[in-house]
């Protein structure tokens, strides 16, 4: 932990620390958790609505499914696809925002004002429709959670893009005759890149809020698999005989989003100061 | 009435983590007296001027000394205590008005701030406007800084300096920024008021030919420690410190086209001081004892002060006098051509005309300058030659071929042989490329070489702009200004062009470091037989360094010729007062 914490500069604050700990903790969980579920989590172990017992740590749900299992299988689907949805909507905001920054033609008012109008939609409603219009499939809700965050990427790295192409190197890379991918990937992406991921923690757990929301709505994943939000849903109806089922999924993705948002903020903190050696007073 | 203005004695600021910023520096300012405050980036000047005001930036404090103002004493005072005085007995104008003034409150307020609530209050202000030669109509008044120019601007921080009679004016660096002329005239009205009013003035400046101009004592500091102080006169034609005189060998000057020296290594920083001498790794009459023991400040006579141990060794001050760049007919034909250049700006509205009818011819070999003030259209016009503006009219040709308006459009060969230096050394390199990225680059992109290839070329081009081979692997922010300047010159040569383009590549430096870029250049003109177009504001660099000059005034060429003819007898009356405002190491 230590020698991981001298390595990333960001973990040298305390808030870093705990984040990174939180998270590396989360991460173990949902990666060995189903090795050590003491039930298969579909399948029904005993009566429905049951107290914690020692037969089952946290209870069982309306179906009589052991909650600890589906718990410990629960994480995989919402962590795995938040982080996909992220990164896919970085890649694609990304290039749409080095785009429009750095061509000055009307490529630029294009692309941006089709962003507008993604903007000017309400997430949850944008993911209703489309979940009515194209299925409920894993690859429509990673792509409807996706597009939800391209327009305000896009406007961030068009923005940073726009200020970082009036740099000299930027011009000496057009005198020099690059082409077009070589001056947006070499010389302005990694100039940009602080800006963009300072806000990669808060789009993170904005997806996964999201994707729990469209998932307890019944919308996203569907029954019996085992989610986090899906289970907060499904037991919510029993909270009064088994309140387990339903705090233990909420507080997994409570601590969740915390440990992530506290890493995603000490990044952004350590990133300004990175290789720049600052100049005493003169 | 107290004997001195000013009295700093014994005075040490160091950082949070005591190490010393600022030690030893003791002087004296009479009643009435300029005192220069001459010392490059990390010398300490404007530490040591903040601390007069009784302040330090945070991170710094004040260790040690004492401060008197006028026989008071504002040292060791509480912040409460102490800002009673400022104002009152000791004002500041800062080094960038457009930064100092509050762009939300009107002018006419910010001076009327400085005073207390009092029914002359505007009378008072009207009068300090009067002094500083700005109108004192109520209209302008109530204008916001943005509305005024630069100098303006500058008049108005003057202004509220001013406005609260104080016995020592602090002025750092009040003239960064603004034209030479503007310059010439700040500086003229300011030492007219100085006369009128009697208050002493204690001038901070890295530029020795602008102190050269105003003040009457010099204190020149380096690594925190006061190295000379002496009559400005005196010490400008026979400095004793070796550090002095390698200052002045380094500062260009437009009436005598010297060739510049300037001063081995690079100056220390904060915290890497060495003990002994702090200027003993770089001077060139150091003996054993110097890195041993700082030495003290000695009085060598006639109201000077020198700390070095080998003062008497100092050499006299022996201008060596530029070659006549003699044989320009037989140059052959030239390399590139500049024809009828129009160039313009297009905003939202109408477009803005940068230059136009601009049309000149550069020999191989040769360096060829334009000059003019800020707005004149001389970067327009490099950014035309590098193909990084389409000319509305007009055409660029090399070697008599006329070249694509945009880089893009041209051939790789000319894209090769054209180079261009930005005047920003903090912005022209990538912040996220090592050096040996930066530099390779061009080879690769214009030459063909293969990433390999390209990157053993690295080593070569670093020793050509005189920087280590331990260089390469760093990062642009670890390097100072003068070594990003000498890589970007590194990643122009990696393409081995024929003629570099240099905008204003000096203006952001020191002037040492700014004498070590253009002997370097002379050298590689020498070595590699480039052509140069040098775009800059400053005579005395053009006389150190062009064969040629073209005056641009307002984007068209007024004057043209050899350098040295053109700057000692100027025809147009633009010139004339360019040249006549150009600041000079001549004494007044």
């Amino acid at each position: 932990m230590t020698a991981l914490a001298v390595r990333l500069r960001f973990a040298r604050t305390g808030y870093g620390k705990v984040g990174l700990a939180g998270s590396l903790l989360l991460l173990a969980l949902i990666a060995v958790g189903p090795l050590l579920a003491p039930y298969d989590p579909s399948a029904i172990a005993g009566l429905p609505l049951q107290h914690a017992s020692r037969q089952f740590p946290l209870g069982t749900d309306g179906l009589g499914r052991d909650v600890l299992s589906r718990v410990l299988w629960g994480g995989r689907s919402i962590v795995g696809l938040s982080v996909l949805a992220t990164s896919l909507a970085y890649a694609a905001g990304a290039s749409i925002g080095l785009l429009a920054g750095y061509t000055k033609s009307i490529l630029d008012p294009l692309l941006m004002r089709a962003m507008d109008v993604l903007l000017a939609v309400p997430p949850l409603l944008f993911l209703l429709v489309l979940a009515t219009g194209a299925g409920r499939s894993i690859p429509v809700l990673v792509l409807g959670v996706a597009t939800v965050h391209v327009p305000s990427i896009a406007r961030i790295v068009r923005a940073s893009t726009q200020e970082v192409a009036t740099h000299g190197y930027v011009e000496a890379a057009v005198a020099r005759g690059e082409r077009l991918p070589a001056l947006l990937g070499r010389e302005i992406l990694p100039n940009v890149l602080g800006t963009v991921l300072a806000d990669a923690g808060i789009r993170l757990t904005a997806s996964i809020l999201i994707l729990a929301s469209v998932n307890f709505l019944g919308l996203g994943l569907q029954p019996p698999a085992a989610d986090w939000a899906l289970m907060i849903s499904e037991n919510r109806g029993g909270i009064a005989l088994n309140s387990l089922a339903v705090a233990a999924p909420a507080l997994l993705i409570a601590f969740l989003t915390i440990s992530v948002n506290l890493v995603a903020d000490a990044v952004a903190r350590s990133l300004g100061t990175s290789t720049d050696r600052k100049r005493v007073a003169r | 009435m107290n004997e001195h203005a000013l009295a700093v004695d014994d005075l040490r600021i160091e950082l949070v983590s005591g190490e010393p910023v600022v030690e030893d520096v003791s002087f004296r300012v009479g009643h009435g007296e300029v005192l220069g405050l001459v010392g490059e980036s990390g010398s300490g000047k404007t530490t040591t001027a903040l601390a007069l005001l009784g302040y330090a930036r945070p991170g710094v404090r004040i260790a040690n000394g004492t401060i008197d103002v006028a026989g008071t004493r504002i040292s060791g005072l509480s912040e409460a205590q102490v800002r009673r005085y400022r104002g009152r007995l000791i004002s500041y104008v800062p080094q960038d008005p457009a930064a100092a003034l509050n762009p939300s409150v009107r002018v006419g307020d910010q001076v009327g701030n400085m005073l207390e609530r009092s029914s002359e209050k505007e009378a008072h202000v009207d009068d300090a406007f009067e002094l500083v030669q700005l109108p004192t109509a109520r209209d302008f008044r109530r204008r916001f800084p943005h509305q005024l120019s630069g100098g303006q601007q500058q008049r108005v921080a003057i202004a509220a300096a001013l406005v609260c009679k104080p016995a020592v004016v602090l002025m750092d660096e009040p003239t960064t920024g603004l034209d030479v002329v503007t310059q010439a005239n700040l500086l003229a009205q300011v030492r007219r008021l100085q006369r009128e009013l009697g208050f002493a003035i204690v001038y901070v400046s890295h530029d020795l030919a602008v102190v050269a101009s105003i003040a009457d004592r010099i204190v020149v500091m380096y690594a925190g420690r006061v190295v000379e102080d002496g009559p400005a006169a005196r010490v400008l034609s026979e400095p004793q410190h070796p550090y002095s005189l390698g200052l002045i060998a380094s500062v260009p000057d437009p009436r005598e086209p010297r060739v510049l020296r300037s001063i081995p290594g690079v100056a220390v920083g904060v915290g890497e001081r060495p003990p002994g001498c702090p200027f003993a790794p770089r001077c060139p009459q150091r003996i054993a004892a110097c890195e041993e023991s700082d030495p003290r400040l000695e009085r060598t006579g006639g109201d000077r002060l020198v700390r070095c141990l080998e003062w008497r060794r100092t050499p006299t001050l022996a201008p060596e006098w530029r070659a006549p760049s003699g044989a320009l007919p037989s140059r052959p034909a030239s390399l590139l051509a500049v024809e009828e250049l129009r160039a313009e700006h297009r905003g939202r509205g109408d477009a803005v005309v940068a230059c136009s009818g601009v049309s000149f011819a550069i020999a191989q070999g040769e360096c060829v300058a334009l000059v003019g003030e800020s707005g004149s259209g001389k970067t327009t016009i490099a950014r035309c030659v590098a193909g990084l503006h389409a000319p509305a009219r007009g055409r660029v040709l090399l070697d008599g071929a006329a070249l694509a308006p945009l880089a893009a459009g041209r051939t790789p060969d000319a894209r090769r042989r054209i180079q261009i230096v930005f005047q920003n050394p903090y912005d022209s390199l990538n912040p996220r490329h090592r050096v040996a990225q930066s530099i390779a680059r061009p080879a690769q992109a214009l030459r063909g070489y293969s990433r390999k290839a390209a990157e053993h070329a690295v080593a070569d081009l670093l020793e050509r702009v005189r920087l280590p081979a331990r260089l390469a692997t760093r990062f642009p922010g670890e390097l100072s200004g003068g070594e990003r300047q000498r890589v970007a010159v590194a990643r122009a040569l990696a393409a081995d062009p024929d003629l570099i383009v240099c905008d204003e590549i000096t203006s952001a430096l020191d002037v040492s470091v700014q004498a070590a870029v253009l002997e370097l250049l002379a050298d590689l003109r020498a070595e590699l037989g480039l052509a140069l177009l040098l775009i800059t504001h400053d005579l005395g660099v053009v006389s150190s360094v062009a064969d040629r000059v073209l005056v641009l005034d307002q984007g068209v060429v007024c004057e043209q010729g050899a350098v040295r003819s053109l700057l000692a007898s100027p025809e147009h009356a633009y010139t004339q007062r360019l040249v006549a405002a150009a600041p000079t190491l001549s004494v007044r």
